[in-house]
């Protein structure tokens, strides 16, 4: 008896009063869906959206601080849920990668030659952006789910209590509100999370490391001569950087930089290798950037992103390692709206229902964090870049043979595939018996031209 | 300011109209998505064509491939330009493997398609 009540005490009924921090895909993705499910059993919830951004606007005041790659499978998932990405909002269509080497470059393309990765930004574009053609990501995704009855309103959390078992928010300059409910979606980058690491409930943040956005513009001519409908992805040794990508976007370009604390002797590092250089255009400058970020990322995910009325989605409780954060806000939104609409919102309802599909992201990490180790390795080995090179080459140049190590690079960089299935690819006997085949291949042809 | 087009932002593959996106008795491990334009289902008995429906926007179609191991059972061309995304059957049940809630909207556009259907029976039969 104490049971049920103590579960009916935690379900949301008609009329309970849901606040989400943060207006990013983690806060919209959790009440679009949130609200979709709950009309679904005729669930009348009232929910509010605070965010302090604004979406429309140039630069860092609407920026959410991100590379902005929309990966194939989200766009395939988003698409059968029935949100379609509209080219008002993909800046460009990805339909290959383009990896370089010190030993040369090879394009990887993408397996049914359908472009199925959007290259977006997460608000209005960089500082002083010269065209506004396109609308923001962030910006459309909050229209969404301001569609389906969420009020979205401007305001900086300030303070959070527990009154009578209820949480209350107090947003700067604003009253207290109390809620039956809070989607914690507030990202690593910002300093909403220490208000809930302070109430000692359990909720620690996330380790984060360090990395380096930055914006050139090319215009769309250029970029089109230059970079194309491709993303570059870059395998070189340089120490600490673990992943960089240039994206070409509508007129502008991003480069992105992942690793461990990425500072600006490794960013010039990496802008003035020839390998960078020969993909831009001949008059560039690596200094000329017209806005640039050194946000965090999510490198550990929260032990316990989770609390009695509380749920925290995204990267402030988990992500994916260097891949794929928007995906990884989609499937944390999906977890937690699951337990919130069918089991109820207490620490146990999230503990039983959300946080197993968190928990297999952090586990899938740590698979990842074996696969980085293996490439750094292979980074530093020139011949076995020579081997990849010449692997992907044959893959991509012959039809009919079987395309192992181009599989793997794209699962890898697209972030398609969950870091598991790439691991078991990687250590197939048929994989690692080609690669042994390319390498000792590539060590007779460097002995051949030496002779 | 100059206008300029959108077309680097389109995803998915775009098809010239009359084009066929799904040919009927071929095996298929796909659904697809109709991201812009029309598209139009058809059956040929014989030497005949018989439409069955006309899709817009934001539906989709070969959604029978994803659950049963048969071939499409209709084709499928464009109306006009149609942009269509590809949805690999593998992706999309490994999804609904760790998220079923995500087979909700397939469900009810099926549901939808059944109504439609019980209709058509309805009509035909009180024809006869």
């Amino acid at each position: 008896m104490n049971n049920s009540n103590t579960t009916e005490k935690y379900k949301l009924k008609d009329g309970s009063r849901v606040a989400v921090i943060g207006g990013g895909p983690s806060g919209t993705f959790f009440s679009y869906f949130l609200l979709n499910m709950a009309e679904r059993i005729d669930l009348k919830l009232h929910v509010d959206i605070y965010d302090s951004r604004d979406f429309s606007s140039d630069g860092p005041p609407g920026c959410n601080m991100c590379g902005g790659i929309i990966s194939e499978s989200l766009v395939q998932t988003l698409a059968t849920e029935g949100i379609d990405l509209p080219p008002t909002v993909v800046q460009r269509g990805i339909e290959s990668y383009m990896l370089h080497m010190d030993a040369g470059s090879v394009q990887i393309k993408t397996p049914t030659q359908e472009k199925r990765i959007g290259a977006i930004y997460r608000g209005a574009g960089p500082r002083g952006i010269k065209e506004t053609q396109w609308e923001s990501f962030d910006g459309y995704l909050l229209g969404l789910a301001k569609d389906k009855g969420a009020h979205v309103i401007k305001g900086r959390l300030e303070k959070v209590i527990w009154k009578n078992g209820l949480p209350e928010i107090q947003m700067k300059g604003g009253t207290p509100l109390t809620y039956d409910l809070l989607g914690i979606a507030a990202g690593v980058n910002t300093s909403a999370l220490k208000l809930f690491e302070d109430l000692k409930q359990g909720y620690t943040p996330p380790k984060t490391t360090k990395t380096f956005i930055c914006e050139y513009y090319f215009g769309r001519e250029t970029i089109e001569k230059t970079l194309g409908n491709s993303m570059h992805t870059f395998l070189l040794d340089l120490p600490r950087l673990e992943f960089a990508a240039i994206i070409p976007k509508g007129d502008y370009v991003t480069t992105c930089m992942l690793g461990k604390d990425i500072d600006k002797d490794l960013v010039q590092a990496f802008l003035t290798r020839p390998e960078v250089k020969r993909c831009m255009p001949k008059d560039w400058k690596w200094d000329e950037y017209v806005c640039q970020c050194m946000p965090r990322m999510n490198t550990k995910g929260s032990s316990q992103p989770f609390m009695d009325r509380t749920i925290f989605i995204g990267d402030c409780a988990v992500s994916r390692l260097y891949k794929d954060g928007i995906g990884a806000a989609y499937r944390t939104a999906k977890a937690a709206v699951s337990a919130v609409v069918f089991e109820g919102v207490s620490a146990e309802s999230f503990k039983e229902f959300s946080w197993p599909a968190y928990k297999k992201l952090e586990k899938d990490n740590k698979i990842g964090k074996i696969i980085f180790f293996a490439v750094g390795l292979i980074q530093k080995i020139p011949l076995m870049r020579r081997a990849i090179l010449k692997m992907i080459t044959t893959e991509q140049n012959r039809d009919d043979h079987p395309k192992r190590m181009s599989v793997v690079l794209w699962d890898m960089f697209t972030g398609s595939a969950p870091y598991r299935t790439i691991f078991f690819r990687m250590f197939h006997p048929f994989f690692l018996a080609s690669f042994i085949w390319n390498i000792v291949s590539s060590i007779r042809i460097f002995r051949r031209r030496k002779s | 300011m100059k206008k300029k087009s959108k077309d680097s932002g389109y995803l998915g593959n775009t098809y010239k109209d009359g084009e066929y996106i799904v040919r009927q008795g071929e095996p298929g491990n796909c659904m697809y998505e109709i991201q812009g334009g029309k598209v139009v289902v058809f059956r040929s008995e014989g030497a005949d064509e018989i439409q069955l429906a006309e899709l817009p926007k934001g539906e989709f179609f070969g959604e029978m491939a994803i659950f049963e191991h048969g071939v499409r059972s209709a084709s499928v061309r464009a109306v006009g330009e149609a942009r269509v995304l590809t949805i690999d059957k593998k992706i999309l049940l490994r999804r609904i493997t760790q998220d079923p809630t995500l087979a909700f909207r397939i469900l009810e556009k099926m549901s939808h398609r059944i109504r439609e259907l019980d209709t058509e029976i309805a009509k035909l039969k009180s024809t006869v």
